[in-house]
């Protein structure tokens, strides 16, 4: 506990932008601009202030209603940092992405701040209620922004979205007013201690009988909606696609990963001994996300539908990794495999949430350049006309679909690399996923970029300054993590490792 | 000094009945000086006493002979709610700033409905409680009859009766009370230590609690509510459902469990799972939860669906007071406060913002009306209160209705159960509302589109403003800083349960 | 007893009597060639100064009462009578100011005549201890309020109510003559306390055949007075076809008389028990606790008049909902509480306790009645008609009007703080505080009951008056006296309900301690 608030100053920042955008007119996307970059600097600090030894630093606590357990309690690790710094980045390309908004742009920008807010609220809190409230409220943006600026299907798809995601949320609450009332605290770290004596288990029998298992269902039930998890996912295509792709950009970057965050912060150290004994049905649905979000979009012709279900594919990795780890572990290799693993799901948690995030502005900028077009049927051969576009696409397509060298290879190698010994016949079945996977995205590379030019398109304008400058850092970060990834698996290793000797399965 | 919030309404209602008629604006700044003035010290009240359990404000010898006293006292839960009183004054005034006919008697009922409201939460002698419970039916009567809308007279005298038996029932439950006791005094801390036998407690207990629960829209004696709340104009509906449906509740908490606790206690004998009067009044609660909230997803009227909201979120309110933990009936008081500044919202949104304007109250009349463009304001501030109402975190019914689901597991798990349908219809119900009237995507109608070729709609003005920027940031301040109120609550609701009604 | 002693203790009445007979001189001798409204005034103002007077003079009676030669008490002068007897008069005071405004007769100095002379019965029955004085007072009453409902010449429905009145209370006043002589029989003496003596000791455990009948008899004529179901039937008539000041001096000052007579008999009955055994002082109910002896007269004494209550509450106030004529809703409403009463005195305490609430109840609610009859009248007056629709709009015509007509009728709703809801409050606390047993509990519950039904028909007055637009909207002009009489009503009406003690205390003041 130092001086200086960090992490409440880095929460607020986008709250006070979002009142100061809601008022700035045509200059809202000015401010939003200001507030983000203000926002990845602070991040950053946080991202350089932490302990080294992959503990809790930045720890914030104030008593907040003390009758209920609930305490002003935040704090900042490895994990949670890395997750600010993602929701940062991504929040500041799309702020950058959304040059065309022209109704209501103060309103726009407002909620995408909002929306910034509630992700670093709930990446760094460290009681349920404080978690619990940045969670939901991180919801009501993200609703009007499909479904006020949607496409033509905005409704249902906003709707649809609220509706699965608030289900999800009510199974969470009332799992953890369980907790509450068994254990009557309602702190992370408290009962994440608790867990790993078999204390929290042990409580919840006293109070509420034998129901510890219906909890953990409840809890991954939640956080199955947000990740999403086959077969709960249905809500995601919709969303994506109708939602405006600058705020899609949001909800691939950083809303989805509000859920793996979860399973790591919440599930897995609550009730990581259910999930093991849960784990086989579990892999099943990974393997299953994997496979099936690989397949349909294999199917699709749009091209935001075709990266909505590949986010679902790579989010499949995420679990899947999640889930093979949760075994407990018999000897030291073992152990490694799991470090591999939750090394690899957090690595690809902000790989992906970049590379996703990158792939849906340039859908966003070939959108603007066509009218709205989107199908991959109506392109062709833009190399020829568009060949920076093509060129720095396709560096983003590649990372998508995991080639050394870019950073989306990093992640998904590590959790291979980690789930093969701990789950093999699992591991085996999702490389069919990496293999559709390359399939969809060398499928795009050709429809799009290669091939003869049809006649409309012979103009098609290329990147022009600005953009280039504006996404030459996004793209080259992707290559220097894919080079140079121990600049963040330094800072996480020591919290993954921390963590692991924590859980107890 | 708490008790200048009964004088001085009154005092205010005395001065608009005299004014003469076509002062209008000074009726209305007259009103709005009473309230502010009412909810500053109410405030001041509030920031004094905390922490200082009972504190007795007025005590005289009003009819000595039969030890009835004008006594005024304050504990923590009065203080929370005459504070909440304080709000909604102010806030109904703001709303009721275009009310043209008849102004000054307008706010001569309205000040006097106020002042019975400040009456009842101070009183502490049951006599004193019950004159100031009956003196708020007759203003609301005429506030409904004269200024309100749909089939107004029928909801006006619908309401006006069901109160008074309601109160009929409360009266006959403190006559025998007081007989019973030997007819010593009619003081509430007296009366609860008077040692009344079981077997009264048995009968006075479910006959009192019922009498209050009426006015506070138990299931099935609710149905005055919606009616009602169609009926009235806008600040009257606001102060129905925010405040006088908490006077209801307040008695029950009050009166009813304070004075007859024995009256709770197993009958020694059960009936399908019911085995005491708690038990029945659980489930009347639970159900009163579940049905409003189903009912209200099928109405067509927008101020029908608000209207059975609140009978949903009052068996919130009941169902916490009888799970009779701590955390449960600190949990109810918390919900009054919350619900009452929400409720007060949804109304004076659907009233006076978009009604006044448009005219209609159909949802389907509305889905044409594309408001969020045309009515921003009102569309942004019923989706604050509509999140409120749903309970999300950081807003004030999130923490409430977690304490009452939390106090109902303890007492009874199946209760928690039933009472979380009730949360989830809620959202729905809400969320349905909010798409219809104001995001709706269909076609704009003709009727519309030849208004719209007219005029629009008239402005908002600073009143409606400064109305819902006040809610507002009253749930918001709580839901995010519950402790403010729970360190008044929590001590008053220990002591209640403790020694009844000490 | 000497004469001196007889003059005094009737000085009261006897001032009453000169004042009437001074009314008529002055009328028929000096303001023959008068303008009608100084004549009226004229008289209302006499008879106002004979009433004062007369109130003075009720000071100067003995404390003790006149007892005839025998020991027997004729007159009593203390407690419920003292109470009484200032209630009537200062209720005949206010009947009188009513009176000013008024056009319905040229016989001024008649009519203020007859109004003091039938006060001078009621005043007699407050008082009276002897069986053969309640009569003579009763007849005095009654004949004049025959004449009184009888008096607008002009209106057929004034004479049509007063034959109705008249061959009604014939009936009832026979029926109390024939009770009365199987008293007599009974005991041998027309003294009350000598009666009840005699019943006791006759029927200590068990009540004859004779005594049954002799009650119900007597149930019956004063029954009649004071309009218990089922001897109600002449009240809607009257009340509706009499001329308005006439119908609220029936309403107000013949009941306070007639229930001091009721209080009269039951105080009487328990004073027994302090004679005759020396039991612990006991209040009666009909099924109260234990009882130490068995009471054959006050068990069926109680019977009866529960029976009349429960009657009248019930079908006074359902009547009431159907009425569109205001005066007809104002009779079934007088039935209504005359109910109420009558349950305070089904349950005598042994104590004051109930004595002062059922007069708290009747002064009150005189009080309130004739301000009501008052605003009625002034109505009638601008409108030709008594009808729920002669009043709409009334608070446009005549603000002050309108705020009067609102505070009566809420008070005789019972709403607080108005002194109707204190003096039903005080009554039903009375009542349970004899007796807490599951009848005297489902009874209260009754009334009250029945009270919250009564809210609907006030209501219904109070909607037209202030809700509903208004058919006519010229203003109605209203004497300033009239005015200023009814808004000191209306504001003593809001007075004693926010201090009931102040009534309560100075009734209490003339009744022993203890």
């Amino acid at each position: 506990m130092n001086g200086i608030p960090i992490l409440t100053l880095l929460t607020l920042l986008p709250v006070v932008g979002a009142a100061i955008a809601l008022f700035s007119g045509r200059h809202a996307r000015a401010v939003a601009l200001a507030t983000t970059l203000a926002g990845l600097a602070l991040a950053l600090t946080v991202w350089t202030q932490l302990p080294g030894d992959g503990s809790m630093g930045l720890v914030e606590r104030a008593a907040w209603a003390p009758s209920l357990g609930i305490e002003y309690h935040l704090g900042a690790d490895g994990l949670g940092a890395l997750m600010l710094v993602l929701s940062a980045i991504v929040t500041l390309m799309s702020v950058d992405a959304a040059h065309r908004v022209h109704h209501q742009p103060g309103l726009f920008f407002a909620l995408v701040l909002l929306l910034q807010a509630g992700l670093f609220g709930s990446f760094t809190a460290l009681n349920f209620f404080h978690w619990f409230l940045f969670w939901e409220l991180s919801l009501i943006p993200a609703f009007f922004l499909i479904k006020i600026w949607g496409g033509p299907r905005r409704g249902p798809a906003a709707t649809q979205f609220f509706v699965y995601t608030m289900a999800g949320s009510v199974a969470l609450l009332l799992a953890f007013l369980a907790v509450f009332l068994s254990t009557g605290s309602m702190d992370f770290g408290q009962l994440a201690a608790l867990a790993a004596t078999g204390g929290l288990e042990q409580a919840v029998t006293a109070h509420l009988g034998p129901v510890t298992m219906w909890l953990a269902v409840g809890v991954l039930a939640g956080f199955a909606v947000k990740v999403p998890m086959a077969p709960f996912h249905t809500w995601l295509p919709a969303a994506y696609a109708e939602a405006p792709s600058p705020v899609t950009m949001l909800l691939t970057g950083a809303m989805s990963k509000m859920g793996v965050y979860g399973l790591l912060r919440i599930a897995l150290p609550l009730f990581g001994h259910q999930i093991a004994q849960m784990r086989t049905p579990l892999l099943v649905l990974a393997v299953l996300t994997v496979v099936m979000g690989a397949w349909a979009a294999a199917a699709q012709k749009d091209l935001k539908r075709i990266f909505a279900y590949s986010s679902v594919n790579h989010l499949g990795y995420c679990l899947l990794g999640i889930f093979a780890l949760a075994k407990p572990a018999v000897d030291a290799a073992a152990q490694a495999s799991q470090a591999a693993a939750l090394n690899g799901v957090i690595l690809q948690m902000f790989n992906h949430g970049l590379t996703a995030a990158t792939l849906f502005w340039f859908v966003a900028m070939m959108q603007e350049r066509t009218g709205g077009e989107r199908g991959i049927d109506h392109f062709g051969g833009l190399r020829k006309p568009a060949p920076v576009l093509a060129g720095l696409m396709g560096i983003a397509l590649f990372s998508s679909l995991g080639l050394p060298g870019l950073n989306g290879f990093v992640g998904e190698f590590l959790i291979f690399r980690g789930v093969f010994p701990l789950a093999w016949v699992a591991a085996t079945v999702s490389i069919l996923g990496l293999l559709v996977t390359a399939a969809v995205i060398l499928t795009v590379i050709q429809k799009v970029f290669s091939g003869p030019v049809p006649e409309h398109w012979a103009k098609f304008p290329d990147m022009h300054g600005r953009e280039r400058l504006a996404l030459a850092p996004v793209i080259g970060l992707m290559l220097v993590l894919g080079l140079v990834p121990q600049l963040i698996v330094d800072t996480v290793n020591p919290t993954v490792v921390n963590l692991l000797a924590h859980w107890r399965f | 000094m708490l008790a200048w919030t009964i004088y001085l309404s009154f005092a205010g209602a005395l001065v608009e009945a005299l004014l003469p008629k076509g002062k209008a604006t000074l009726a209305r700044w007259l009103a709005l000086t009473v309230a502010v003035a009412g909810l500053a010290l109410a405030a001041a009240g509030f920031a004094a006493g905390m922490g200082h359990g009972r504190v007795t404000i007025v005590d005289a010898a009003w009819v000595p002979s039969m030890g009835i006293h004008f006594l005024l006292a304050a504990d923590g839960i009065s203080l929370v709610l005459v504070l909440l009183t304080g709000l909604a004054a102010v806030a109904g005034v703001l709303f009721s700033w275009n009310v043209e006919m008849r102004t000054n008697e307008f706010f001569a009922f309205y000040l006097a409905l106020i002042g019975g409201v400040y009456g009842v939460f101070l009183s502490f002698d049951l006599f004193l409680l019950f004159v100031f419970y009956e003196i708020a039916i007759v203003p609301k009567y005429f506030l409904i009859a004269i200024w309100g809308s749909t089939r107004r007279e029928y909801g006006a005298m619908k309401l006006a009766l069901y109160s008074f038996v309601g109160s009929a029932m409360v009266l006959i439950g403190l006559l025998a009370a007081y007989a019973t006791s030997g007819s010593h005094s009619t003081g509430l801390v007296a009366l609860a230590h008077a040692g009344l036998p079981v077997s009264f407690q048995m009968w006075a207990f479910p006959l009192v609690f019922t009498g209050f629960a009426i006015l506070a829209g138990m299931w099935p004696f609710h149905t005055w509510a919606p009616t009602g709340h169609v009926a009235a104009p806008t600040a009257a509906s606001m102060l129905l459902a925010g405040v006088v449906m908490k006077l209801g509740a307040y008695g029950c908490l009050r009166v009813a469990i304070s004075l007859f606790p024995r009256g709770l206690d197993p009958w020694g004998f059960s009936f399908a799972g019911i085995g005491s009067w708690r038990d029945v009044f659980a489930v009347l609660a639970v159900v009163g939860i579940v049905y409003g909230a189903l009912v209200a997803l099928a109405q067509t009227d927008f101020k029908f669906v608000i209207g059975y909201s609140s009978v949903s979120h009052m068996g919130f309110v009941l169902l916490g007071l009888v799970t009779l933990n701590q955390i449960g009936v600190t949990g109810a008081v918390l919900q009054m406060f919350s619900h009452g500044v929400i409720a007060g919202l949804l109304f004076a949104i659907v009233g006076r913002i978009v009604y006044d304007r448009t005219h209609t109250r159909q949802l389907a009349e509305l889905e044409a009306m594309h408001l969020s463009k045309r009515l921003p304001f009102a569309a942004w501030a019923f989706v604050i209160a509509g999140m409120a109402s749903m309970g999300l975190p950081g807003f004030s019914g999130f923490v409430a209705e977690l304490q009452v689901l939390v106090g109902a597991w303890i007492a009874r798990p199946w209760w928690t159960m039933a009472a979380g349908v009730g949360i989830v219809v809620g959202v729905a119900y809400t969320w349905r509302a909010l798409q219809k009237a104001f995001f709706s995507d269909a076609l704009p109608s003709p009727h519309v589109l030849e208004y719209e070729q007219g005029h629009g709609f008239a402005p908002i003005t600073w009143p409606e403003i400064a109305g819902v920027s006040l809610l507002v940031m009253a749930s918001l301040v709580v839901g995010l800083y519950p402790k403010i109120l729970l360190d008044a609550i929590e001590p008053a609701v220990k002591v209640l349960l403790a020694g009844g009604g000490q | 007893m000497n004469y001196a002693d007889l003059f005094r203790m009737t000085l009261p009445e006897t001032v009453l009597e000169l004042a009437a007979l001074i009314v008529l001189v002055v009328d028929l001798g000096f303001l023959r060639k008068a303008a009608l409204q100084v004549r009226v005034a004229t008289a209302a103002l006499l008879g106002v100064c004979g009433c004062g007077v007369a109130l003075f003079a009720l000071l100067l009676q003995m404390p003790g009462g006149l007892t005839a030669p025998g020991g027997d008490l004729l007159l009593t002068a203390d407690g419920s009578s003292a109470v009484a007897q200032t209630g009537i008069l200062a209720l005949t005071v206010l009947t009188l100011l009513l009176l000013i405004d008024t056009d319905f007769t040229r016989h001024v100095g008649e009519y203020v005549a007859v109004v003091l002379m039938s006060a001078t019965g009621g005043l007699l029955i407050a008082a009276a201890q002897d069986l053969l004085v309640i009569f003579v007072g009763l007849e005095l009453l009654s004949l004049g309020l025959y004449i009184l409902t009888a008096f607008a010449k002009s209106s057929g429905k004034s004479a049509e109510a007063a034959l109705k009145y008249y061959l009604f209370g014939g009936m009832s006043a026979a029926f109390l003559l024939f009770g009365f002589s199987y008293l007599y029989g009974i005991s041998g003496s027309t003294n009350l306390h000598r009666i009840m003596l005699a019943a006791y000791g006759w029927n200590a455990y068990h009540t004859s055949t004779l005594l049954h009948v002799a009650l119900v008899m007597i149930a019956a004529g004063l029954g009649f007075k004071v309009a218990a179901v089922p001897f109600h039937l002449w009240a809607p008539d009257t009340y509706e076809g009499a001329p308005a000041p006439s119908a609220a001096f029936i309403a107000s000052v013949s009941k306070l008389a007639s229930f001091a007579l009721l209080i009269a008999i039951g105080t009487a009955a328990l004073h027994v028990f302090d004679d005759h055994n020396n039991v612990a002082r006991v209040s009666i109910g009909i099924l109260s606790g234990s009882e130490p002896v068995y009471l054959g007269f006050a068990r069926s004494w109680s019977l009866i008049l529960t029976v009349l209550a429960a009657a009248s509450m019930v079908l006074g106030n359902l009547a009431a909902l159907a009425q569109t004529s205001v005066r007809r809703l104002l009779a079934y409403s007088a039935i209504a509480h005359g109910g109420y009463i009558l349950l305070g005195l089904a349950y005598f305490s042994y104590t004051s306790r109930s004595a002062e609430a059922v007069l708290y109840y009747t002064l009150s609610y005189g009080l309130t009645t004739i301000g009501a009859f008052g605003v009625v009248g002034e109505v009638e007056r601008a409108t030709g008609s008594d009808r729920l629709d002669a009043f709409l709009g009334l608070h446009k015509r005549s603000p002050l009007l309108a705020a009067a007509l609102l505070v009566l009728f809420l008070s005789l709703a019972g709403i607080p703080p108005l002194v109707g809801f204190w003096a039903k409050f005080n009554l039903f606390a009375a009542v349970l505080g004899v007796s807490t047993g599951a009848v005297p509990l489902a009874l209260v519950a009754l009334a009250v009951a029945m009270s919250a039904v009564s809210l609907y028909y006030y209501l219904q007055v109070l909607k037209r008056a202030y809700v509903m637009p208004a058919v006519n909207e010229t203003p109605i002009a209203v004497h300033p006296v009239t005015l200023g009489v009814l808004l000191v009503i209306a504001a003593m009406v809001v007075a004693l309900g926010c201090l009931p003690a102040l009534l309560q205390g100075w009734i209490a003041g003339f009744y022993p301690v203890g």
